[in-house]
């Protein structure tokens, strides 16, 4: 496989990759970072790739388990970054100012998310993926990820009617 | 789209019983202008949602470190070559084999004429030096004119 054909073989889904690193890693540096890194592997592992059922799931597996590792050695090292991402790459339209403020306010509370649960409703919500894929990507039964879907979409509602009420959003 | 289907929809959402069609007509839902003013509230959760599938990676992917790697392997191959032949010609060099026959004879009386043949010509030799010896007569006589 050349360049050119991992190219048109990753490019389908590596902005899916980048989103879910974003998700997990939430600096957009780190999260392309991540990206990158999975590619990388991915393009050494070139002759295996046929292997695979889906690369698309092992990407997604493998991008999961580098940030998952990420923010672990991160936690080790006692190194607290907070990213706040505070320059915004795209220009944002003035009319679309106060649709992304109650956006971003989404993306907080799924920020206060377990990890698990963020994954799953990136993966779901987002992604529009089909429980069957989330499960094998996260060798988890499909029940169980109803379970915390359910219970992440809750929270998300919760935390939302709360700041709705006291109109902080 | 009728409210009544929306909320049971929204019921069967927060259950994660929803299949992703049902999501679609959720999100195409609330997207839309006509939002009922008391599901106002789930407006966000759906928007984000929509807003951020848009987000692209953008960063060049670096491919060349494969190539790299053989790249590397290959100076190392090249190198041992290169070491190896060296060595090999320069042991073989200076360790050439030494030739092994010494015109051994294994008769004894074949033996004994060339061992007497090559001792006559060593005399012969020997004698040709000795008559070349015999000027230095000369110079003993003279000496012993001037030291009596």
């Amino acid at each position: 496989m050349n360049q050119k054909e991992f190219m048109q073989l990753v490019n389908p889904f590596k902005d899916r990759l980048f989103r879910m690193a974003k998700r997990l890693l939430v600096s957009t540096e780190e999260a392309e970072d991540a990206t990158q890194e999975v590619l990388v592997k991915l393009w050494n592992r070139n002759e295996t790739l046929d292997e695979f059922k889906s690369i698309e799931a092992v990407a997604m597996t493998m991008t999961k388990n580098y940030c998952l590792d990420q923010l672990k050695s991160r936690r080790a090292s006692n190194l607290k970054i907070v990213h706040n991402n505070f320059t915004d790459r795209e220009a944002s339209l003035q009319q679309k100012v106060e649709d992304k403020d109650t956006w971003n306010w989404v993306e907080k509370i799924m920020n206060d998310l377990p990890e698990q649960q963020k994954l799953i409703v990136q993966m779901r919500d987002i992604e529009e993926m089909e429980f069957e894929e989330i499960s094998t990507i996260l060798e988890m039964s499909e029940s169980a990820i109803r379970t915390a879907l359910s219970r992440a979409r809750k929270t998300i509602r919760e935390t939302m009617i709360k700041t709705h009420h006291y109109g902080i959003g | 789209m009728a409210l009544d289907r929306i909320e049971l929809l929204l019921e069967k959402y927060f259950e994660a019983e929803t299949t992703i069609a049902e999501e679609r007509e959720l999100k195409a839902y609330f997207s839309s202008e006509n939002v009922a003013p008391l599901l106002e509230q789930y407006k966000p959760i759906f928007g984000y949602a929509t807003q951020a599938k848009q987000e692209q990676y953008t960063a060049t992917i670096p491919l060349q470190s494969k190539k790299r790697i053989t790249v590397v392997w290959l100076s190392v191959a090249a190198s041992v070559v290169v070491l190896l032949s060296v060595s090999l010609f320069t042991y073989n060099h200076y360790n050439q084999p030494k030739p092994q026959d010494l015109g051994s004879i294994n008769d004894p009386e074949v033996a004994f004429r060339e061992t007497q043949k090559a001792l006559a010509m060593i005399s012969e030799h020997v004698n040709k030096g000795i008559g070349s010896m015999s000027y230095l007569n000369e110079y003993e006589q003279s000496k012993d004119k001037v030291f009596k």
